[in-house]
């Protein structure tokens, strides 16, 4: 780890100034991929902004027909929610699968869509359920807010605060982990929802996408034989040593036929 | 028998340390003003170092030193070898110095290159970033198969064909002959892939010099600090013994990996003494990945001559085995002398030659690695009776007993080298047969079905070789010392009793089984025997622990100077009784005048070997109770067993689960069943991740490390793995006096190749007759991919 500055701001408007006044500062929230990136040398920000003194950033409640969860709301929290477990039952078995009991007990819903790493569940969701992403500026709808491999919708110094989840009729996320990581080698949320069927898919490829065939297929009828004979295109998947592209297109394919299965249980 | 002793499953002593986090590892110890080692390492496989420029780094705050060759060339020797085999032709293998830091070329990501020493961790790490070498790259090779190919890299000048050595064992023409009459030939291809060890506790080192006395002390997490003290002190830096003590204290696993003595030890204790200060280096984890030695490696092609009635004729193996950028501590033997002469497995195969190229190639070096040898044997052999089995429509149990060395043909003589002890194959594999439910498996199989699965059973039937070794053989195989056991024990006035052993335990739990082999052979509860090992000052000179050696020649060293110990007790108690030492007994703990109740307690002669009565014949009998032996043992220790593995495969993902695991192992006199259990289960995880999950890949073009963390390194984990049941089915070994064979790496020897011949039968219905491991999920999706259209066309 290289040296740096820390802050602990105790407000949003407090930590929005930071960002502005240092050149190169990074965000810690759950700091499960920060604080690894930092350890191994490969960051080294003239600041580091906990998150951590900002209030009412964590809260989970029911708004209507939509959930809305704080950005910090650790994946712990989500996972044992009473509500998210009312409500959206997939998305707290997801929150309660990503790593191991101390990442879920570290790790937050804005520091892992924020990160938009290609392997994470969280943005399979928020895509899947097509969820809204609020931050200190604006309110951004999920099909637009991740846009590449670590990449988002996000300008510089504009902060998550928190994800609203419009509630579906029904929705099961499936993943297929990385024998090595556990990480997603392929993750796919389905949902039915009032504005439709989505799925989608993470892990898969460098950024969480929308299965578009599966979706026109399974708005016809939300079963898993609607997905028989699905095939996916494997162009623009990830390869790497633990699965090539046809592989995971494969995945795609029998992970959401699971899915689609798990969410009609 | 003491009720502590030979047999009881006594809780490990060591335990309440080990859990409760009041261990003393080396990076527990600190030094009062130590210094921090840095490695700088290639991050190339292959390349010139054109320059290295140290001033950067040396003009960075804290930093006391950094060191290249330039520096160490003719002050530190080359790293040893302590084991040089011998090729076909009865020339030597070939031996290209190993410098401790690279000199003029890198031949492996993470060679080190040059070491920074400064007054913190942080401030190393912050001057290694500050050291600029210059490289011309060089093409590199990775692959066994390819290293071998005319026009493949070279990585050393006079190497042509990075050939270290072409050796065979084995009479040739007699199998040809056996092969020229078979009725049937079955032929396998395989590939044994490369793992990495991983032992929890990563390698680290601390050496301290005392410019007073001269004397040097080093903390190293070694298998066999005696061994590391000859080749460091005496071979690499010419420190004699008497100045040089090496200290191994608790070492969270080795698995062979810490059974090779490292440039970064010699690297360490030399800076010690130039600095005069305390130096301290830790391997992060990422470094253990690209410098601890690491294992198997190899490509293999095999084949089977049998009869028509299955039985086996003759075997013929010709192996690639990649030995890595330079020749470990005992890297060349692993592949050669404890793999070949393993090939007649349990069974009578008159005829046996096997060929093997040791080559060099830009990876890291590879070395013992649990099993070492012998599970990579058992692995083509009973990979191929399987696919001989079903060549011949044969029944898998059935071609086995068919070729059984039985019961009363031990002692057995193999057609190579090895001179097998006892055994008892048919009744081993009854047991595991029995405790697997072998027979009612279809009924599984057809639930399984139900389900969507594939289910699989294999078998194994093997016995290997360990307790290295009789050091006559073992120096007619080129090993570069001998491979005895020491043996110390101190009966002290009171009557409790210290232990002093060559052995060293990184997981084996001696402290607890050899306390309870001497309380046994004494008499005395094993609560009051303290066992002590790792510490050259304190043990005397014993060659360490790998190869399931500790309790075979180290418990026969004990055995040994327990007898002596006896010898002196009946002695003394001949004095103090009156008697003629002829006529006394030593039983229950007691030495008696035989046939009447006159006797005296083990405790009364130990007070009395200290404090003599008058009736202690001074004049002709010392003072004391201490006794030293030295153990050879006549021959190796041939632990055996049958293994049974059911697992069940996703068609539809390629993931296998293993669901079923049962290992029935003759270890001979079991001391500690508990232990025993322990040590299988382990052992037998070992091998299960190197048949599911581990795989040590290398980019072929770039020659970088895939898999060089646990996000690409998959170890198998406990959620992966069913209830192992395990039991022993013993005979006792003829070749040492208390009986045992050996139990620590049977596990690993016999596991990946009963998972992978489950693993094939369970997809024996699309055609699949071999697949190589780890059986990865996309393996797995792969073979059927390929095997589907196939099996659709039939």
């Amino acid at each position: 780890m290289y040296s740096f500055a820390y802050h602990c701001p105790a407000s949003l408007a407090d930590a929005k100034a930071l960002l502005g006044r240092i050149e190169e500062a990074r965000l810690l929230a759950g700091g499960q991929t920060l604080i690894p990136t930092l350890k191994q040398r490969l960051a080294s920000p003239d600041a580091v902004i906990d998150l951590k003194g900002i209030g009412g950033l964590a809260a989970i409640e029911r708004r209507g027909d939509a959930l809305a969860i704080g950005a910090l709301a650790k994946h712990a929290a989500v996972a044992a929610s009473p509500v998210v477990r009312q409500a959206i039952p997939a998305l707290a078995g997801l929150a309660d699968g990503i790593g191991d009991p101390q990442v879920r007990n570290r790790g937050t819903l804005g520091g892992s869509i924020v990160n938009n790493d290609p392997a994470a569940d969280y943005p399979a969701a928020v895509l899947g359920l097509g969820a809204t992403v609020h931050t200190s500026e604006r309110a951004i709808p999920a099909d637009g807010f991740f846009t590449g491999l670590f990449e988002t919708d996000l300008e510089p110094g504009e902060i998550v605060t928190s994800v609203s989840f419009p509630i579906p009729h029904r929705a099961a996320y499936v993943k297929f982990p990385n024998p090595a990581s556990r990480y997603a080698m392929v993750g796919v949320f389905v949902a039915e929802t009032s504005s439709g069927i989505r799925v989608a898919v993470t892990g898969a490829g460098p950024c969480v996408f929308r299965l578009a065939a599966a979706e026109q297929a399974l708005a016809r009828s939300f079963a898993p034989a609607s997905l028989d004979g699905l095939r996916v295109d494997s162009q623009g998947l990830s390869s790497d040593i633990h699965a090539g592209a046809a592989y995971r297109a494969h995945l795609v394919a029998v992970m959401a036929r699971r899915a689609v299965l798990q969410a009609l249980g | 028998m003491t009720q502590d002793g030979i047999g009881a499953p006594l809780r490990r002593k060591e335990d309440r340390r080990f859990l409760t986090g009041r261990g003393r590892y080396v990076h527990d110890i600190v030094r009062p003003g130590q210094l921090y080692a840095v490695f700088l390492r290639s991050p190339h496989a292959h390349a010139e170092i054109l320059g290295i420029d140290t001033r950067p780094a040396l003009a960075g705050t804290g930093v006391v030193a950094v060191y290249t060759a330039a520096d160490t060339a003719g002050k530190i020797n080359g790293v040893p070898c302590a084991w040089g085999i011998a090729g076909k032709d009865g020339k030597p293998m070939k031996e290209p110095p190993h410098p401790p830091l690279a000199l003029g070329k890198v031949r492996h990501v993470g060679d080190p290159v040059a070491m920074v020493v400064a007054e913190s961790l942080a401030a190393a790490r912050n001057a290694a970033e500050l050291v600029q070498v210059s490289y011309k790259v060089l093409p590199a090779v990775t692959g066994v198969a390819d290293a071998v190919k005319p026009g493949a890299p070279q990585l050393y000048d006079d190497v042509p064909g990075n050939l270290c050595c072409d050796w065979a064992v084995g009479d040739k023409a007699k199998t040809d002959a056996a092969f020229a009459k078979a009725h049937h030939v079955a032929r396998l291809d395989l590939v044994n892939n490369r793992l990495v060890p991983n032992a929890m506790e990563s390698r680290a080192a601390l050496a301290e010099y005392e410019p007073a006395t001269g004397d040097y002390t080093l903390y190293t997490s070694t298998q066999l600090p005696h061994v590391a003290r000859v080749l460091l002190g005496v071979l690499m830096l010419g420190i004699p013994e008497r100045k040089f003590r090496v200290v191994a204290p608790d070492v969270g696993g080795g698995f062979g990996s810490k059974q090779v003595v490292y440039a970064e030890e010699a690297l360490v204790t030399w800076a010690a003494g130039q600095l005069e200060r305390p130096v301290k280096w830790v391997a992060e984890r990422s470094e253990a990945f690209l410098s601890d030695a690491q294992g198997r490696d190899h490509v293999t092609h095999a084949e089977l001559a049998l009869d028509k009635d299955g039985k086996f004729l003759g075997l013929r193996v010709a192996t690639l085995a990649n030995i890595g950028g330079y020749v470990s501590t005992f890297g060349p033997n692993i592949p050669t002398n404890l793999y070949g002469p393993l090939l007649a497995g349990a069974y009578t195969t008159p005829a046996i030659y096997c060929e093997v190229k040791v080559v060099f190639s830009n990876t890291v070096p590879t070395d013992a690695y649990r099993g070492a040898g012998r599970p990579e044997a058992t692995y083509v052999l009973e990979r191929i009776v399987d696919v001989a089995a079903r060549d011949l429509g044969l029944d898998r149990v059935d071609i086995r007993r068919r070729n059984f060395i039985a019961k009363d043909a031990y002692p057995y003589q193999t057609p190579v080298m090895l001179q097998y002890d006892t055994g008892d194959h048919a009744a081993t594999l009854a047991r595991a047969l029995d405790l697997s439910g072998w027979s009612g498996f279809a009924a599984r199989r057809a639930g399984a079905a139900s389900r969507g699965k594939l289910r699989g059973i294999g078998i194994v039937t093997y016995i290997e070789a360990c307790g290295l070794a009789p050091s006559r053989i073992a120096q007619q195989l080129g090993a570069r010392g001998g491979l005895f056991e020491s043996a110390n024990i101190r009966v002290n006035p009171s009557g409790d009793v210290s232990v002093f052993t060559g052995a060293h335990s990184h997981g084996q739990g001696h402290e607890t089984v050899f306390a309870q082999l001497v309380g046994e052979l004494l008499g005395v509860p094993s609560a009051n025997v303290e066992v002590v090992h790792g510490d050259t000052a304190r043990s005397p000179f014993g060659l360490g622990t790998y190869g399931s050696r500790s309790a075979a020649v180290g418990g026969a060293a004990l055995f040994k100077a327990a007898g002596k110990i006896i010898d002196k007790g009946k002695k003394i108690a001949a004095a103090l009784l009156e008697a003629s030492e002829q006529d006394i007994e030593f039983k229950n703990g007691a030495f008696m005048v035989a046939g009447t109740d006159r006797a005296k307690s083990f405790v009364e002669i130990a007070g009395a070997a200290y404090t003599p009565p008058p009736s202690y014949p001074l004049e002709t009998l010392e003072p004391g109770l201490e006794e030293t032996a030295f153990y050879d043992p006549v021959n190796f220790t041939y632990p055996g067993g049958c293994h049974v593995a059911e697992v069940e495969i996703d068609p539809e993902t390629g993931v296998t689960t293993l669901v079923a695991y049962t290992a029935v192992d003759d270890v001979g006199t079991v001391l500690n069943p508990m232990i025993v259990e322990g040590q299988v289960h382990g052992g037998v995880v070992q091998g299960v991740g190197q048949a599911l999950c581990e795989d040590c890949v290398y980019d072929p073009e770039s020659g970088q490390l895939l898999s060089g963390s646990f996000m690409d390194y998959c170890m198998p984990r406990a959620d992966d793995l069913p209830v192992i049941v395990s039991a022993t089915e013993s005979t006792v070994s003829a070749h040492n006096p208390i009986g045992v064979k050996g139990c620590g790496e049977t596990g690993t020897i016999a596991s990946p190749a009963t998972v992978m011949n489950a693993v094939v039968d369970a997809l024996a219905a699309y055609g699949i007759s071999h697949v190589d491991m780890p059986a990865s999920p996309q393996r797995i999706w792969r073979a059927i991919q390929a095997a589907a259209p196939r099996a659709a066309a039939e």
